[in-house]
């Protein structure tokens, strides 16, 4: 791995850091940093997780926001916004994680094509670029598979794709190959070698945890607790230390105060004498539908034996040990424990297991002595004993003082240390550790091992460990290479390397995987220089369609392939216009009433027959007395009890007024108020019939009240609810799936796109916004088609100013879901806080129940401005007022006002740079 | 014995943990202290401010008269406006009724002719409609009557309309609203809690842990239910007590514990269903989406 010769005079520094330092909250990132990076080099950063090295990464690639200091980047200053709109097209910067900034519903070359686009490449030259890379990667036969069903060394590959196919003069890289396994490793930084070859004016900017890998770097910064530790190339840093690896120097380079106490470790050996088998695997397989996990494993442990699981992620390391705690049932074979087939419902074979998961999955909100308690209690451990057991634990994890602390707040090798406490604190005779030390500084790892190591020697407990750490492998008893679910397989370290004939353990393993891979690496072939590279100068436009329709091509495509999001928006939608159409019914119909007639007279049965005639009220038995009215009422049995006083007719013929009347239940009193109404309406009939009737006697003269009811003559609520809540939908979904599609970016990371590639706030917001307007329109289109065939709704007015009210109203929908994207981070923000925004003005003040004419005060004023408001009006008077655009033309106006102010809004509060 | 203890110390850890959920606490703290208030004061009348326009060709004491009847705050004051201003008004939802008042209307009343007068009514507002039409005939009437009485003795035969509302005389809102919103915040509360309590576990890795542990999945989630129920239960008697019956002044009637214990069984099926929602959902988010339809399913 020869790096090609550093020119003659070394060119000015790519990069150069004055005092940065960075705070999230009050965990210090780094620490008035000072450093610089050389140009045309391949630099390494290295050192545990934490340190801070993915900040600085970030930093020098524009995608975090300075704090304090200052970064110089490709000769200019990276705070300024102008710098950074220039220098972008020319760094690359491939975040930390497996495909982090990838899209996993994508195929290889879309992936690809999203990029190229991104910084304006035509076609032709898309094209090209794309196969040549996809050619010298030995990704070609891939071109057409899902990013997320890619292996993790491939992933990375394709990020690396992805990175150079704008061809940067700055290539950053954030521990590119954590968690590949040792061939795809190799391939990674010989592809990485080759391209420099070509382009040696590349500068290369790599973050590492592997020790060995930074070898072979032309220069080294070891960084620790956000300060850098030592700088130098690696053999300058070996001689400066006297140290034999990097991983010892590292150790020697770290402050006095961590180091005390660290001895180098020594692993004795096992008593020998041929012991009980503690674990068995017989035949193990996996499968989740084609995909096999875990394919036909085997092993025996004896017991108090350490047993190594070495493999790259993905490889079945976890399935694998899920089988053995139950907590996935293998397809075939057997499991056994203790020489007993494992069982979910044996929980007493459970008490003999400790079980430690990769992620620290501990109760955060407990403190570390809650956590320990709960443990043993749930353990059953005895009760008197628990306290004893817990003081000993943390005498012996050395937890005594962080017991009161929540876990969260502490360091990860104390957190570490705490799991495998709560792993033993009910005293297991087998321990499985899924990965326990990845993320680990060597210090605190070591420290781990001491502790393991004094488990299995002095308590015979064994230990089943998972790791891709080589040098953590060398330190088990034994170990299983494993790779794609197979066992390649399994000695002891020293016997495995002897097999080979190969010096190390690395290059052990990397011959079986080559075996097992079954050919050579691809060698890369020599390219020829990409086309004119007219892209290196591309106009830098300040607006361009084409990176718009990039996302736009992305996010449809991403929809199209989530069959779940996109259904459940609109099943969704449907279901709810179903219950909200027939659930909130506003009809009160079917009345039970019942007369308490004190009269007796023909005169009080008219009007009792008035009452009948209703087609609101329904008549129950009369009632006798005033007992028997407050009993029925009360059982609920009438909602109404009309009294005609004695004398009634007589009095009536006399002119002396009599009384009726009416006792109305009025537990809830909307229906109260309802009922109320009906009955004032008819009795003023009744008056009018009365007084028309004896126009014979006296001459009539009350005016006679016609009442119309327009554009709904029956008052049907379902004629009115129909046409009300197709809005609110309209609101609610379009609104909630855009603020999702963006707040998803932002969880899973690819949003880093937006901060380090060419495209602008408003092409992303806009190229975001397309799909679902697309989405929400053929969401209104099937609303309208249940409505009118399956609610029989008519539609009265012009459906083209409907669909045009729809798609000015469905542009403000996602737009409101855009801004509430802008200010939330996590997807459950995202959908609680767009459920407020937009429920509580649609159904409140938006006159869906309520006329919007009859709100006071503040409701009035949003009611006033709210889209909901302006699309209820078009969707009512289209449906129910047989209206279109002349009439309400006002509506459509205020509708065109609202989408840019959104927007506007959207494009200020949107960060391109993460704070 | 053992199952009783795995349940009680998990449902211990359940209340520790939402003891520590700043977020979680401070939502259930809004819905029953806040959310009922707001719920229950704002629930407007049905007929409340309803707009009203009049059409008035005839320009008599009469009418004016008329026009004055219609008085806030059942009523906007009544926007007098031109015929052919009308359907605009009506269509564009600025006037929910309109009464058209026909020209000679005072003298036809007075010579004895029964004048018709034409009442709009906006039917897409089906919150209004009956009710307001039955006013607008109601105050039609009394207010002609009235205004005949200084001119006439022979009236015609006329019966008067006594109203009483039994259980709550005055129509309050608040008292419908604050109980029914005490029982929606139960609903909502139960099934996102747990719901929450159990994808909490899930995306932090907890729930693999507790799975290696000698302990059933049945006792996780009855640990769940019955943390998360007393919460519920507690915060609603607090609730009924402080909020209700305190701050809003609601008599209530019947007796206190009957209402906890059939709330007992509601929040049985509504924390068992937040389980259910949270084996099904996969992430957060699609719990929260799943919850809100589960409540509307629910309650409506």
């Amino acid at each position: 791995m020869s790096a090609p010769e550093a020119p003659e005079a070394p060119a000015a520094p790519v990069a150069q850091l004055q005092d940065v330092s960075l705070q999230y909250g009050k965990t210090c990132a780094l620490n008035a940093v000072s450093l610089e990076i050389p140009a045309q080099r391949m630099v390494g950063l290295i050192g545990p997780d934490g340190v801070g090295k993915s900040s600085l990464l970030a930093l020098i690639a524009g995608a975090r926001k300075i704090q304090s200091g200052q970064i110089e980047v490709l000769g200019g200053d990276m705070a300024s916004r102008d710098h950074r709109r220039q220098v972008c097209p020319h760094i690359a910067y491939m975040p930390q994680g497996l495909g982090k900034n990838l899209y996993p519903t994508l195929s290889v070359i879309e992936n690809l094509d999203f990029f190229a686009r991104l910084f304006g490449q035509g076609e032709a030259e898309r094209k090209t670029r794309i196969a040549e890379l996809l050619r010298s990667t030995g990704l070609s036969e891939f071109g057409e598979r899902p990013a997320g069903k890619l292996s993790g060394g491939m992933k990375q590959k394709l990020g690396l794709c992805c990175a150079l196919i704008h061809d940067p003069d700055l290539l950053i890289l954030d521990e590119p190959t954590t968690g590949v396994d040792p061939l795809s490793r190799n391939q990674f930084w010989e592809l990485i070698e080759c391209i420099r070859s070509q382009r040696p004016q590349m500068s290369v900017l790599v973050a590492t945890a592997y020790m060995e890998e930074a070898e072979r770097f032309d220069h080294l910064l070891a960084i620790d607790e956000g300060a850098v530790l030592a700088t130098g190339s690696p053999a300058e840093l070996l001689q400066r230390t006297q140290c034999t690896s990097l991983e010892e120097a590292f150790i020697a380079l770290m402050p006095e105060a961590k180091r005390e106490g660290h001895k180098q470790l020594v692993i004795p050996p096992r008593p020998a004498g041929e012991q009980e088998i503690a674990i068995e695997a017989r035949d193990l397989s996996m499968r989740f539908g084609d995909f096999v996990a875990v394919d036909h494993v085997e092993f025996r442990i004896e017991r108090g034996e350490i047993f190594g699981f070495l493999g790259s992620n993905g490889c079945g390391k976890t399935t694998t040990m899920k089988m053995l705690t139950c907590l996935l049932q293998a397809s075939s074979g057997e499991a056994l424990l203790f020489g007993q087939t494992v069982n979910a419902n044996d929980m007493a074979t459970r008490k003999r297991v400790g079980y430690m998961s990769q992620s620290f999955s501990l109760y955060g909100e407990l403190s570390v002595r809650q956590n320990l308690v709960l443990h043993a209690q749930l353990f059953h451990v005895p009760a008197t004993e628990i306290a004893g057991r817990v003081t000993a634990m943390a005498e012996r994890f050395s937890l005594g003082d962080v017991m009161e602390q929540l876990p969260e707040r502490l360091p990860l090798g104390i957190r570490q240390r705490l799991s495998l406490a709560v792993a033993v604190i009910h005293k297991p005779e087998i321990l499985i550790l899924d990965e326990p030390t990845s993320g680990v500084d060597p210090i605190a790892r070591d420290v781990f091992w001491q502790l393991m190591l004094d488990l299995s020697r002095n308590d015979g407990v064994t230990i089943f460990i998972s790791t891709h750490f080589m040098n953590e492998a060398l330190r088990c008893d034994r170990i299983s290479l494993m790779h794609a679910g197979k066992v390649l397989d399994s000695d002891t370290p020293k016997a495995l390397i002897a097999k080979r004939g190969l010096p190390t353990l690395e290059a052990t393993f990397i011959a079986y995987l080559q075996d097992a891979v079954g050919e050579q690496p691809q060698q890369p072939a020599p390219e020829a220089e990409a086309p004119a590279a007219q892209s290196n100068t591309p106009k830098r436009k300040r607006f361009s369609l084409l990176r718009l329709f990039s996302y736009t091509r992305r996010e449809a495509l991403e929809l199209r392939r989530d069959p779940i999001r996109g259904s459940m928006a609109l099943l969704g939608s449907l279901l709810l216009l179903f219950i909200i159409g027939y659930g909130i019914s506003l009809d009160v119909e079917n009345l039970t009433y019942a007369v308490l007639d004190r009269d007796q007279t023909t005169t009080s049965h008219a009007y009792a027959l008035n009452l009948a005639g209703s087609r609101y009220f329904i008549e129950q038995a009369p009632l006798r007395d005033y007992d028997e009215l407050d009993r029925r009422m009360r059982s609920g049995e009438i909602s109404l009890a009309v009294e005609i006083p004695p004398n009634f007719g007589r009095d009536l013929k006399r002119g002396a007024v009599p009384q009726i009347g009416m006792w109305l239940d009025g537990a809830m009193p909307m229906r109260a108020e309802t009922i109320k109404g009906y009955v004032m309406g008819l009795h003023a009939g009744y008056l009018q019939e009365l007084a028309r009737q004896d126009s014979a006697a006296t001459r009539s003269n009350l005016p006679n009240l016609e009442v119309r009811y327009r554009y709904n003559p029956d008052v049907e609520s379902l004629n009115a609810m129909v046409p009300a809540v197709i809005p609110l939908l309209l609101m609610l979904i379009p609104a909630m799936l855009t603020a999702l599609g963006v707040v998803r970016e932002k969880e899973l990371g690819s949003i880093i796109n937006l901060y380090v590639t060419p495209v602008t706030r408003l092409e992303f917001l806009l190229g975001k916004q397309l799909p679902y307007i697309a989405l929400g329109m053929l969401n209104f289109v099937l609303l309208l088609i249940a409505a009118v065939w399956v609610f029989d709704v008519p539609l009265k007015g012009s459906l083209l100013a409907l669909l045009t009210g729809g798609l000015l109203y469905i542009s403000c929908a996602t737009a409101m879901g855009l801004l509430m994207s802008t200010f939330t981070r996590s997807q459950i923000a995202a959908v609680f806080g767009t459920a407020i925004v937009t429920l509580i003005p649609a159904i409140q003040f938006s006159g869906l129940i309520y006329p919007v004419a009859s709100l006071e005060g503040f409701g009035a004023l949003v009611g006033q401005i709210y889209p909901t408001s302006h699309f209820l009006i078009i969707s009512r008077g289209v449906f129910s007022k047989a209206l279109g655009f002349t009439e309400l033309y006002s509506y459509f106006v205020a509708l065109l006002i609202t989408i840019p102010v959104l927007l506007a809004l959207c494009t200020s509060l949107l960060k391109k740079q993460e704070a | 014995m053992e199952q009783l203890a795995n349940i009680f110390h998990l449902g211990l850890k359940e209340l520790r943990s939402l003891q520590r959920d700043p977020a979680l606490l401070l939502l259930i703290i809004w819905a029953f202290t806040l959310g009922i208030i707001t719920a229950a004061t704002s629930m407007p009348e049905s007929l409340h401010n309803a707009s009203i326009a009049v059409v008035d060709e005839d320009r008599s004491p009469l009418s004016a008269r008329l026009i004055d009847a219609f008085q806030p705050p059942y009523f906007r004051t009544p926007q007098r406006i031109e015929l052919s201003e009308m359907d605009h008004g009506m269509d564009s939802g600025q006037y929910t009724f309109t009464l058209n008042i026909p020209p000679d209307f005072q003298r036809d009343v007075l010579a004895g002719h029964s004048p018709a007068i034409q009442l709009n009514v906006d039917a897409t507002q089906v919150s209004m409609a009956f009710t307001g039409a039955g006013y607008i005939q109601m105050i039609g009437a009394e207010e002609v009557s009235a205004f005949l009485r200084h001119y006439r003795a022979d009236l015609p035969q006329q019966a008067e309309l006594a109203v009483r509302i039994a259980y709550n005389p005055n129509l309050t809102r608040s008292w419908f609203g604050s109980v029914m919103e005490v029982i929606n915040q139960i609903t909502m509360l139960s099934i996102i809690l747990t719901g929450a309590a159990l994808i909490r576990e899930r995306e932090h890795g907890t729930i693999e842990h507790l799975l290696v542990m000698p302990v059933t999945p049945p006792e996780i989630m009855l640990a769940k239910v019955w943390s998360m129920g007393l919460v519920v239960l507690l915060a609603t008697a607090l609730s009924l007590l402080l909020v209700v019956q305190g701050w809003l002044q609601v008599p209530i009637t019947g007796s206190l514990p009957l209402f906890l214990c059939g709330a007992l069984l509601h929040l049985f099926a509504t924390t068992s269903m937040g389980i259910f929602i949270g084996t099904i959902a996969r992430s957060m988010p699609a719990d929260l989406c799943l919850s809100p339809i589960g409540c509307l399913l629910i309650t409506s």
